[in-house]
């Protein structure tokens, strides 16, 4: 190993479970893990709205359902999740476009996602428990 | 200078370098309409964000009200479409990188696919009936 090393001192592939995580590659697999599950989440915009078109009583019980502690927890899931997708996806719009790849700029670009997240993440709850008004 | 990938010419024939679509013939569709899409879903999100914020306790009446106005099911369906199409690309890749059982992986993807033109199919279809029917 040691020999080898000497020889070729090539950088070994990050095995997942010894491999230090940097604030770029848990940005990068959060991008994934956010946007699959708002992938699964806006089924409940499709609920929502075959309940409105079927009538009624379909509506009220999601009304209903989105009212229970679940249903706030998975409209906090999917604000959170969305806002986070948002922000770093106009980050990577950037890289697409041949910004931000020196590293201090990849790693600056992420404090600022991870901060416009949290603000708007903030102020989506302010304004939802009537902040407001 | 010269990228190691990039092909000399000698094997290609120049129809298909001038095409540029590559093994899958696809180019790059699949790339593209992601991109496509994300920038369209910056405003329609911020727009349907801003939507669930007022729906709180909204009763039947008022919301199908609301939906049936021409902007707000306008960009409704605008949001389904580019939402459902975004969210399909994405999921296609995670499949693609993270099952590496063949069988298995076409059966995700087909999968996924359809379960999201059903999705989009089932909103759309709810939006116009509101807009139109009532």
């Amino acid at each position: 190993m040691s020999d080898a090393k000497k020889i070729n001192p090539r950088p070994l592939s990050p095995h997942l479970q010894v491999y230090r995580p940097q604030l770029t590659s848990v940005m990068s697999i959060l991008h994934r893990a956010t946007g699959f599950s708002m992938a699964v989440g806006t089924m409940m915009i499709v609920w929502m709205l075959v309940a409105a078109a079927s009538g009624v009583e379909a509506y009220d019980t999601f009304q209903w359902f989105v009212g229970t502690v679940i249903g706030k927890l998975m409209i906090f899931g999917w604000s959170a999740a969305a806002f986070y997708h948002l922000c770093n996806g106009v980050r990577h719009l950037f890289w697409d476009m041949g910004y931000l790849f020196k590293i201090e700029n990849a790693y600056k670009a992420g404090y600022l996602v991870l901060a416009a997240a949290a603000l708007l993440l903030a102020l989506f709850w302010w304004l939802l428990c009537g902040g407001a008004a | 200078m010269k990228l190691k990938w990039e092909d000399d010419g000698t094997f290609k024939s120049p129809l298909a370098r001038a095409r540029g679509l590559g093994a899958a013939h696809m180019g790059v569709t699949h790339w593209w309409h992601q991109r496509l899409t994300a920038v369209a879903n910056i405003p329609l999100m911020l727009w349907l964000v801003w939507s669930v914020l007022q729906m709180q306790g909204w009763s039947y009446e008022i919301f199908t009200a609301w939906l049936a106005q021409p902007v707000n099911a306008i960009l409704m369906i605008l949001s389904l479409l580019s939402v459902f199409y975004h969210a399909a690309l994405g999921s296609q890749v995670i499949a693609e990188d993270y099952i590496h059982h063949e069988g298995l992986k076409i059966f995700k993807l087909i999968g996924m696919r359809l379960f999201f033109i059903g999705a989009a199919v089932a909103s759309i279809f709810s939006v116009l009936k509101i807009a139109f029917a009532g």
